[in-house]
């Protein structure tokens, strides 16, 4: 019998070109690169001064999302600096062959949701995309990770990229979610406990119920975050979620083909003696709707807990940073979240900017109006979602409620387009970054799941859907 | 890339964890579409303040950018990367860096040096209380060197990445010589993967 494997050795060994020896990196092929503005132009100029071609424009996909406004898309991009650079994408793609979804195109939108949603990511394949928020395609069970510029243009050049063989990291989450707890919770309290180092050069396997339980979306969401926990990638068996998800869509195989598929995809699971580098075991049970209080994507809490004091922390390092986070954030330790007044909520972001996620946020707004003074963006993943969205009236429970529904993009998940926080103003984001100046130079970032942010945005101070009843 | 074999001079000690790439180059730097001109980006929201490291005169020359764990964090952005360069560091020392940001260095000859939490901390408090602390970080025989106070390690570098910096070599380049083996590849592939 041949040696057991995790899901994501078997993708790997299944796309090396041609191993390296004595611990140098393979040469593994890549099945899909997605591409956008932001980290592109230099790879296509790079290109064109070797006089190289993209090698398989077929396997090549690109969007805007990055810099394109969420409002008045019929009009020219105002900021200068966005537009050439939208504008550089699109004669780039154009003079190398490559397919673009323009601003405004019904498939445009948000590059780590297009592609799942047109069947474009499916189980085995190996992903990559010169952004680090890549891993979400992993819920296929695929290896999608982040790249950078140089290597952007390697797999334009090549169609490979060399890579050295990460580790493997079994994360569980066992037992039942309590109500009201979502996946973005569980991400949330998965990285608070490995910290933002904990996954370098390792890819993540998420098992276990609760995992299990998840639709697709939750898993995109839990994928998403992996790069915050530090790995590579993250990644999710492919089970009969997975073939529902991908059953009929656009790009998902048909007929004879569809069964030699799912045939090769039911082989793909780690197999049951394989062994993993290291173990990490969550109770699902203790998970509670969580809340970011500081500057990185680890520093989280329980939403009815109170912000920590940096007295709380054995570590000097943690202790400094924690200090450091709630000045930044202008919050004193000790005080209940509950008690934290918001100015603006942001619901988007290719960590949740679904269909779900938008069913989530528009359960909690049906009948209830946004508390005033709260600036709040809707803003779907893509022209998919809007018009999706849009077919089931969740637009209107919106409106109704007083939040303002926008255009498909990243938004205000980084502030590239005009959608941005004023310095010291707070948000309530689903996004997944809460670095200092993300939204906005000054701006103070709480990452939430999209119920608690639209809660948020209905009580004007951080609230779970629950503490609206 | 250009060839890179030894980085000797002072360093500039960012004694912070988990720096994001965020930091490193706020994202409205992210929206030019040219290769040069990023060091006036390189922490440009953390340089309002005129204590911070980056303002301090005694620092100016410093070549080495010695940070705490967790550097490079967040984002892909190669921006980051072309920030340290360009504003004047050739190599970066912390005792963990983010996987991207790694990557990136190595495509563009800036050297990532990581070394032991003990080593860091040494050298931290070294170069905090003298700036002019002559360091030596030698990539062909793998080793940092602080030569006036005896302190000394080495750090690891696969051997074809160490071969790149040496040589100042170009990935595609060299891959373009698998490419009978991506065309093999290629015939192998199942029919269903899905193209654009
Ligand atoms: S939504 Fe945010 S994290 Fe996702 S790709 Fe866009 S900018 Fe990056």
């Amino acid at each position: 019998m041949s040696e057991p494997k995790t899901l994501s050795e078997k993708i790997w060994d299944r796309h090396v070109v041609s191993a390296g020896t004595d611990g140098e990196p393979d040469l593994l092929y890549v099945d899909l690169h997605l591409v956008h503005e932001v980290t592109s132009p230099q790879a296509f100029d790079g290109l064109r001064i070797s006089g190289r071609k993209v090698r398989r424009p077929d396997l090549t996909v690109a969007t805007e999302d990055h810099n394109v406004p969420t409002a008045d898309i019929d009009k020219p991009i105002a900021d200068e600096i966005s537009r050439v650079q939208v504008e550089t994408l699109r004669r780039n793609t154009s003079e190398f062959g490559v397919v673009n979804y323009p601003m405004g195109h019904a498939k445009q939108g948000i590059v780590h949701v297009i592609g799942p949603e047109q069947g474009l990511t499916q189980p085995g394949m190996t992903i990559v995309c010169g952004d680090s928020h890549t891993a979400t395609h992993g819920a296929f069970g695929a290896i999608a990770f982040g790249i950078g510029t140089s290597e952007v243009e390697h797999v334009l050049a090549t169609q490979t990229l060399l890579q050295a063989r990460p580790g493997t990291m079994a994360i569980t989450v066992d037992g039942e979610l309590a109500d009201g707890v979502t996946a973005k919770d569980v991400i949330l309290a998965i990285i608070g406990r490995i910290g933002t180092g904990g996954g370098i050069g390792k890819i993540i396997e998420y098992r276990g119920e609760v995992i299990r339980s998840l639709t697709m979306e939750g898993r995109m969401t839990v994928c998403n975050m992996s790069i915050e926990g530090g790995a590579k990638a993250g990644l999710i068996a492919p089970d009969d979620t997975t073939f529902n998800y991908l059953e009929g869509r656009e790009k998902s195989p048909v007929g004879a083909a569809w069964e030699a598929a799912l045939d090769e995809w039911r082989r793909l699971p780690s197999d049951a003696e394989a062994a993993f580098d290291e173990y990490v075991t969550l109770d699902g049970s203790e998970i509670a709707a969580q809340v970011s209080w500081g500057t990185n994507p680890a520093q989280v809490m329980p939403l009815h807990g109170a912000i920590p004091t940096p007295d709380s922390f054995d570590d000097p390092a943690a202790r400094d940073s924690a200090a450091r986070a709630l000045q930044y954030m202008g919050l004193a330790g000790g005080t209940p979240m509950r008690e934290v007044p918001v100015d603006t909520v942001f619901i988007g972001s290719c960590t949740n900017s679904r269909i779900e996620d938008l069913r989530d946020a528009a359960n909690v707004a049906a009948g209830r109006k946004v508390a005033s003074g709260v600036r709040t963006l809707v803003v779907p993943g893509s022209g998919q979602v809007k018009e999706q969205a849009e077919s089931e009236g969740l637009d209107k429970i919106f409106t109704a409620a007083g939040f303002d529904w926008r255009e498909p993009g990243c938004s205000m998940c980084l502030a590239m387009n005009p959608d941005k926080l004023q310095p010291a103003e707070r948000a309530a984001s689903t996004s997944n970054r809460n670095f200092e100046g993300r939204q906005g130079r000054g701006g103070r970032t709480h990452l939430v799941s999209p119920a608690v942010a639209a809660a948020t945005a209905i009580a004007g101070t951080f609230a779970s859907p629950a503490d609206l009843e | 890339m250009k060839a890179v074999s030894i980085v000797t001079g002072t360093a500039l000690p960012l004694d912070r964890a988990d720096v994001d790439t965020d930091q490193i180059i706020p994202s409205d730097w992210l929206k030019r579409v040219e290769r040069t001109g990023f060091e006036k980006g390189l922490f440009s929201e953390w340089r309002d303040d005129r204590d911070f490291v980056l303002n301090q005169e005694q620092y100016a020359a410093a070549n080495i950018l010695v940070a705490g764990v967790n550097f490079g964090t967040g984002s892909s952005r190669e921006h980051a990367v072309w920030a340290i360069q360009q504003y004047g560091f050739e190599a970066v020392v912390s005792p963990r860096f983010a996987d991207i940001f790694r990557n990136n260095c190595t495509k563009n000859g800036l050297v990532p040096v990581t070394v032991s939490a003990e080593f860091n901390a040494a050298l931290m408090q070294e170069v905090l209380g003298d700036p002019t602390l002559e360091i030596t970080i030698d990539v062909e025989r793998l080793t940092v060197e602080v030569p006036s106070i005896g302190l000394e390690t080495s750090f690891p570098l696969a051997s074809g990445t160490q071969q790149r910096f040496l040589e100042g070599l170009d990935d595609i380049g060299l891959t373009m010589r698998h490419l009978d083996a991506i065309e093999a590849y290629e015939t192998k592939r199942p029919a269903w993967i899905p193209t654009s």
